[in-house]
């Protein structure tokens, strides 16, 4: 059943094209029930799922001469994720409410990249995953460049680039491992088993994994993001933000550490300190977490400060993979789909809730208009929004990122003391932004007519991401008890040995 | 289920009034009101099926929340915690009853208040620190959006510097109890108290955290100092009490209520439930140094208090110099005693006091600050010392009950804030008498405050405006009279808080054995 | 010794499509002479069509493996099966031409894109020099006239000459290298030649055969050095005559490029493995891919005219092509195949949405693409199509074909994964001008901004659906076109 969330989202993608150019309320109708069908199977396959155990959806031969089969599969890990695509594809929507310019071919490109990423976390044969990350690169492009705002096409193109050359990586080394293992067949578990060299596995990894990373905004490959997210429109930059780098993340785990997993070895010499690709990535995502907090503490335009935060969060998921510890990658699953809804709420807040409004996103500019009287329930949302990506308690942040603190103190404790601070700088950015966004000094308000107020499509769509992300705040057991086994599974034979 | 239920109930208000308040102001207050009523009948509940021949926690609720982290939803009260859950109950009321005259945003405003107040609820009740630290630091958020919004002039400078000073000592709280986790694997209050008092949790924690080249071996004693700094800025204990003084001011008078009433409340409870138990030792190590700043937070702002012209400056030293008396009972505590029986049974004394002083502080407070804010209401914002004079004439109850309220701060004897206050001074002064001692000075220069007040405000000629000051209406005294009432019967007889929360204290002066 | 007879039965379908040729000179000669160009030439297609039609339907009908005289005429499933793709090829390319008003030599138009399509059926069912020769200059005397037909346009003579120079030499080049050949072996089969340069080293005269060998037929495909007629050939032909260079004669031509090296020159490879690099023409082959995707690719960043652009782009696709060659297996062969019959569709389809475009706008300049989505969204989707597919973005046919040929490389010699390598990283330099072309497509409005539609007849837009359609299906079905191949080519026990 669960391949229909990528059927339905194909299909609604064609049949958007079709529908009667003009009639703005049927396009958005028509791609609403679309993401609604998809997160109702999401769901309820969510709620069936005994943990544990991996749902084979559909296994058919595609081209026998390669061994590639149309394999979709869910584990906990998938199914998670699955649930978190729903979430944002449906919140988005009600984001995109006010979109009246081509509306079917928006939506059409949206239900097509949907689509695309269900297939991502559903597929079990390599190819048909690859297949599924490539084509997701071109929607991204037209959305950005056909609706988007701040340098659309210079953001667009370098997305794109930057996506593709990823996913070039990608395909070297799964052509690669392919060939080596005998061309006999793409499916994961198949590769997975088979016993690559570890000097194959040495350079493998870090090809495979910098492939999937830079969709992940691995720092220094990160800088298409905040340039992309900025440009995009608003359900775009929730999409992207919060579940497109997903799946770099999602691929580095499934694919790079899955099938190559002695690629984290120790090398066996040292190098400035480093004795491991995995101390490597780990160095580098808790640069990303500094760094992109950093950066995120000094930018004008507010939507420049969500989009380095998303750099930043993105680094707790990769430091949290490289733990190899139980807890540090359950905690990684989790900030992914946390991040994915507070990602969401917060581009939400700031391009439909604010700029949409005010059509402007510096932060300087937003404080005279003393915005928490004149949108009231966008200031509330971004507190909230806000507080919960600090890690406030009660919130899924905390206990994502508690995990992965924990995680890392077990493996690399220096690494988890700059965690630490990075965590503090996220509380710094935020503050500062919504500060200065939302609570500054009030100026004349001479010229400004009141503000539209916050539509009904643009509450619903805050209420349910503020109610996920307190739902799994206060029951992560709700995630984690379908994810913690997924992990006993024997994909995660080779990983496992680092010692949960 | 009553604990979680408790918790719960004012955030179901805090939604309901955010939907609905837009309507009409009254029907908001009203709700909001009544919200915090049906609260305190619950905390009644509570009080009434409280079991006070046993000095173990009560009404506990433990589920697993993430076993992977060993993060329970623990929650349970004892004495201490029940008391602490009435002082709150009482308090949020009154609180509310002081802003009624707030005309912006008031859902907002009221809803902030019960989600406060369910922070404090679940701060008062949790056992687990994760859980009780989200509860400490959800607390501020609140309070900060309440302080900057509808606050004086300087309300943002205020509530930054009180966010800040918290946040930090927060997270100095958090790494500790971080390694301790990190090293005993446990969040649980009860079990780690338990694992301090066999011995067993500091050696553990030398041992374990000290292998890493870069921790020193004072690594018990920094563990202790991020602790004990995060408790102390919120009591808050000197130095690091100047966020104070401003926020207090600058707050609205009803939030001010919330804040010296029952969050002050807070890290004196913390240090009872946290730092005691888990760091005796250590405590017992410093104590002389802690002795000194205990007596300089009594003394200095006795001191400061004498010198403000503000009403709400005043009380906030004031605040600041009656919970320091908490703190001089709590460190008598850590004395160590030997096996001298005689002196061991003093801290009995000083932990009734202790308790006592909390809630007979918080009432008499946030009585004396609902009063303040009457003042401002009724003259357009003032709150100067000298703003005022010779108000007895025309509002001669307002006056009386007034007056009752600060003798009551004062410590006269027949009023609660004697009993508390004596209590504390006869267990501490054999246990650390030096301190004790000093302190009685911040008695001494309290007095002439409070006096100090009664006259100008009450006494001496009165002024051409205040011919028109209007009295308590009916409404105000009915709403007052159990305040005052509360005063006088818990002044008298004791035995009804003692009676229910002695065997708490003794559990907890037993289980600290030293 | 094989009869008249069954030599003529043999040879049915070039002789179906021969007499279909003059048949059609014939009809519009004698009979359409004063009817509207639009008549003629749908006579002539139609009768062409049809004839290309019974000719796959005679070739579908030949079983036998066959041949004859020293390889000159080859029968078997594969060359069945690419002769058959070559006459679709030639169909599409023929419908294109309906709409157009380039000549008024209907007749003789037809004619010679019928003979070339002969040349083409010939040159694949050769393994001896001489008749690959022949076949060879039947396929491209024909495209060096038709290159010159728009005798409107002065840049349609310039290209036409340019081809026809460039071809000429190359030919020459061609000759020359298989003279040697014929030096070594005193035979001008392909097997008996491979037994005769057969040795432990390389003679310096086989080196200037390899060398000469890949001049005449990289010219063929249009490879870096020999590329430099393509841009003005695809510029200025008639839009027909520019789908049927880039599609049907490349195919033919990497088919027979393939059949030369792997065949005759086997023994010779050497090998093009990173560090390992041993003399032979696989090197020599490696090099040449790895120069054409460069420059097609990083050249046609800077191009202004679609059709320029597609130029660049099919010397870049002669690159990724010659990755087939250079891995020499069946698996190879089957992948080249399945790309350039793949990518012949796409381009056929590009060139046709060309055409319309350019009748409508006067100029195939990428500025006359703005806001084509407005105008007409069915030819901005399959434009869509083809660039995409280009690109190599699934689940289109053109990732498909890469995939398998990166496969196929990879499997030959793991050493050729610094060519792979480079070829995906051109990839992801082509993708950065497609998006752009499909970004003026899409979101930049064009002139008249009103929108109206674009137009085209219903015939040509037809044929670019269908060739839109068949890009996706085989990228989505990729076994559809695959086992066929697969099976062809092992049935030869290659």
């Amino acid at each position: 059943m669960l391949a229909w969330t990528i059927y339905i989202s194909f299909f609604g993608a064609l049949l958007q094209l079709l529908l009667p150019k003009g009639n703005n309320t049927l396009a958005r109708a028509f791609a609403l029930l679309t993401a609604f069908a998809g997160l109702c199977i999401a769901v309820t396959s969510f709620t069936q799922h005994r943990s544990g155990e991996l749902i084979t959806v559909a296994n058919y031969a595609w081209i026998p001469a390669l061994g590639i089969r149309f394999h979709l599969a869910a584990d906990g890990i998938s199914l998670s994720l699955i649930l978190l695509t729903g979430i944002v594809a449906l919140t988005g929507i009600l984001f995109s409410w006010n979109i009246d310019r081509r509306t079917n071919e928006f939506f059409a490109f949206y239900l097509l990249l949907i689509g695309c990423v269900y297939g991502v976390f559903l597929s079990y044969d390599l190819f048909l995953l690859f297949v599924f990350y490539e084509i997701v690169i071109i929607p991204k492009y037209f959305l950005i460049t056909g609706w988007g705002s701040t340098r659309k096409d210079y953001g667009a193109m370098k997305l794109a680039l930057y996506s593709f050359i990823g996913s070039a990586m990608v395909l070297v080394g799964l052509i690669a491992a392919y060939v080596v293992a005998g061309s006999k067949s793409m499916a994961l578990n198949d590769l997975a088993g088979y016993a690559f060299s570890p000097h194959f596995q040495m350079w493998e990894f870090p090809l495979v994994f910098v492939g999937f990373a830079i969709l992940a905004g691995l720092w220094p490959f990160h800088t298409w993001a905040p340039t992309g997210h900025v440009a995009a429109p608003t359900a775009v930059s929730m999409l992207l933000a919060g579940v497109v780098m997903k799946l770099g993340a999602y691929g580095c785990l499934r694919v790079a550490m899955t099938l190559f997993p002695h690629g984290l070895d120790p090398w066996g010499f040292s190098l400035i300190g480093l004795s491991s690709w995995r101390d490597v990535f780990a160095l580098l995502a808790v640069i990303g977490i500094v760094w992109g907090a950093l950066v995120a503490m000094v930018q004008q335009d507010f939507k420049f400060v969500i989009g380095y935060s998303s750099v930043s969060h993105m680094g707790f998921i990769l430091l949290g993979l490289m733990t190899l510890n139980r807890i540090g990658i359950s905690g990684a699953i989790i900030q992914m789909f946390s991040h994915g809804i507070l990602a969401g709420l917060l581009f939400a807040t700031v391009g439909r809730m604010v700029y949409d409004r005010t059509h402007t996103r510096e932060l300087v500019k937003l404080g005279p208009m003393n915005l928490n009287k004149a949108i009231p329930f966008a200031a509330i949302t971004f507190v909230v929004a806000g507080m919960a990506g600090m890690g406030l308690p009660g919130f899924s942040g905390f206990v994502a990122e508690l995990m992965i603190l924990v995680g890392a103190w077990r493996a690399f404790p220096i690494f988890a003391v700059f965690v630490g601070v990075g965590i503090v700088i996220g509380v710094v950015y935020v503050w500062r932004a919504m500060q200065k966004a939302f609570f500054a000094e009030p100026g004349d308000v001479i010229s400004h007519e009141p503000l539209p107020p916050i539509t009904i499509p643009e509450r619903l769509g805050a209420i349910i991401l503020i109610c996920t992300s307190v739902a799994i705040g206060l029951y992560p057991q709700m995630l984690l008890k379908i994810i913690t086994p997924a992990l006993n599974s024997p994909l995660f034979d080779g990983v496992r040995k680092g010692g949960w | 289920m009553m604990l979680t239920l408790l918790t719960a109930l004012p955030v179901v208000g805090a939604i309901v009034l955010l939907v609905i308040g837009d309507r009409s102001k009254p029907l908001t207050r009203a709700l909001a009101l009544a919200f915090a009523f049906v609260s305190l009948v619950v905390v009644l509940i509570l009080w009434h099926s409280f079991d006070s021949t046993l000095g173990t926690l009560q009404f506990e609720e433990r589920y697993a929340w993430v076993p992977f982290l060993n993060i329970e939803y623990h929650v349970g009260i004892d004495g201490l915690g029940l008391l602490m859950l009435l002082l709150s109950a009482i308090v949020v009321p009154i609180g509310m009853a002081a802003s009624w005259k707030i005309v912006e945003r008031v859902p907002l405003y009221f809803a902030l208040m019960l989600l406060l107040q369910a922070c404090l609820f679940g701060a008062f009740t949790a056992l687990n620190f994760v859980h009780w630290f989200s509860f400490w630091e959800l607390s501020l958020i609140p309070a900060f959006f309440l302080i900057k919004l509808w606050g004086g002039p300087k309300s943002t400078p205020a509530a930054t510097q009180f966010l800040v000073y918290t946040m930090v000592g927060g997270v100095a709280m958090l790494l500790s109890f971080l390694a301790i986790y990190l090293v005993t694997g446990k969040f649980d209050f009860i079990e780690l108290a338990q694992l301090a008092q066999s011995g067993q949790l500091m050696p553990d924690v030398v041992a374990r955290l000290s292998m890493h080249r870069f921790m020193p071996h004072n690594i018990a004693m920094i563990l202790f100092a991020g602790a004990f700094l995060g408790l102390a800025v919120k009591v808050p204990i000197f130095p690091f009490h100047t966020w104070l003084p401003s926020a207090y001011s600058e707050a609205p008078t009803g939030t001010t209520i919330l804040l010296t009433g029952a969050m002050s409340k807070m890290g004196v409870y913390g240090f009872l439930r946290i730092l005691l138990p888990i760091f005796g030792a250590q405590t017992q190590a410093v104590l002389t140094p802690l002795l000194w700043l205990t007596v300089a937070t009594i003394v200095f702002s006795a001191y400061s208090a004498l010198a403000q012209k503000d009403l709400k400056r005043i009380m906030a030293y004031s605040s600041i110099n009656h919970l320091g008396y908490c703190m001089l009972g709590i460190f008598a505590l850590a004395k160590f005693t030997g096996g001298d029986a005689a002196l061991f049974s003093q801290k009995f004394a000083a932990m009734d006091g202790v308790l006592l002083q909390m809630f007979n502080h918080g009432l008499t407070a946030a009585t004396i600050f609902w009063f303040i804010a009457m003042m401002e209401n009724r003259s357009n914002g003032l709150r100067g010392i000298d703003d005022f004079g010779g108000l007895r004439s025309v509002a001669p109850v307002f006056a009386g009950f007034m007056g009752i309220a600060l003798f009551s701060s004062l410590g006269l004897p027949g009023l609660n804030g004697f009993v508390g206050e004596f209590l504390i001074f006869k267990g501490a002064f054999p246990l650390v008498t030096w301190a004790s001692s000093i302190s009685v000075l911040g008695l001494l220069i309290t007095a002439i405050v409070i006096l100090g007040i009664i006259q100008r405000v009450f006494s001496g000629p009165l002024s051409e405006r205040w011919t028109a000051f209007p009295d308590l209406t009916l409404g105000e005294r009915l709403f007052l009279a159990p305040a005052i009432a509360l005063m006088f019967v818990l002044g008298l007889y004791p035995q009804l808080i003692i009676g229910v929360v002695n065997q708490t204290a003794v559990q907890l002066v037993q289980q600290l054995k030293f | 010794m094989t009869s008249y007879s069954h030599l003529l039965r043999l040879l049915l379908p070039e002789l179906i499509v021969t007499i279909t040729a003059i048949f059609a000179l014939t009809t519009d000669l004698v009979f359409l002479r004063s009817a509207a160009l639009r008549t003629r030439l749908a006579t002539a297609v139609s009768l062409a069509t049809i004839g290309c039609i019974v000719a796959i339907f005679a070739i579908t009908r030949a079983t036998e493996n066959v041949n004859l005289f020293d390889g000159m005429l080859i029968a078997n499933p594969l060359v069945h099966l690419v002769q058959i793709a070559l006459l679709v090829l030639t169909i599409f390319v023929l419908l294109l031409a309906v709409d157009s008003e380039f000549t008024e030599n209907v007749g003789e138009f037809v004619l010679l894109i019928l003979l070339a399509t002969v040349g083409m059926m010939f040159l694949v069912a050769s393994q001896d020099l001489l008749t690959t020769f022949i076949s060879l200059e039947l396929l491209s005397l024909p495209l060096y006239i038709l290159t010159g037909f728009d005798k409107r346009n002065a840049r349609s003579s310039e290209a036409a000459l340019k081809y026809f120079l460039f071809g000429g030499m190359s030919a020459a080049f061609l000759l020359f290298g298989f003279s040697l050949l014929y030096g070594f072996a005193n035979s001008t089969n392909f097997v008996e030649i491979a037994a005769a340069i057969h040795g432990p080293s390389l003679n310096p005269l086989l080196i200037l055969a390899i060398v000469t060998t890949v001049i005449g037929l990289g010219f063929k495909v249009a490879a870096v050095p020999f590329h430099f007629w393509a841009p003005d050939v695809y510029e200025a032909a008639p839009i027909p005559v520019a789908a049927f260079v880039a599609s049907g004669s490349k195919v033919a031509s990497f088919f027979v490029f393939f059949q030369i090296f792997s065949i005759a020159f086997a023994g010779s490879e050497g090998s093009g493995a990173w560090m390992h690099f041993v003399h032979g023409w696989v090197p020599v082959v490696a090099i040449v891919a790895a120069l054409s995707m460069l420059l097609g690719n990083t050249v046609a960043i800077v191009q202004t005219s679609l059709r320029r652009l597609l130029a660049y782009s099919a010397i870049a696709h002669a690159g990724y092509m010659l990755l087939g060659i250079v891995a020499h297996t069946p698996v190879g062969l089957a992948a080249l195949l399945y790309y350039v019959i793949t990518y012949s569709f796409g381009t056929i389809g590009a060139f046709g949405v060309i055409g319309i475009v350019e009748k409508a706008t006067g100029s195939d300049q990428l500025a006359n693409f703005n806001g084509l989505n407005k105008r007409s969204p069915i030819l901005a989707a399959c434009l869509f199509v083809f660039l995409l597919s280009l690109a190599g973005i699934p689940p289109l046919a053109g990732f498909f074909g890469k995939f398998y040929l990166f496969v196929a490389a990879i499997t030959a010699n793991s050493g050729l994964l610094w060519l792979v390598a480079f070829a995906i990283a051109m990839s992801a330099v082509s993708l950065f001008y497609y998006l752009r072309v499909l970004k003026r497509v899409y979101t930049e409005s064009g002139d008249p901004a009103d929108g109206t539609p674009l137009p085209s007849s219903r015939l040509s837009v037809s044929v670019v659906v269908a060739l839109a359609t068949l890009v996706v299906l085989f990228g989505c079905a990729p076994n559809l076109l695959l086992q066929p191949l697969l099976s062809a080519v092992h049935a030869l026990g290659m």
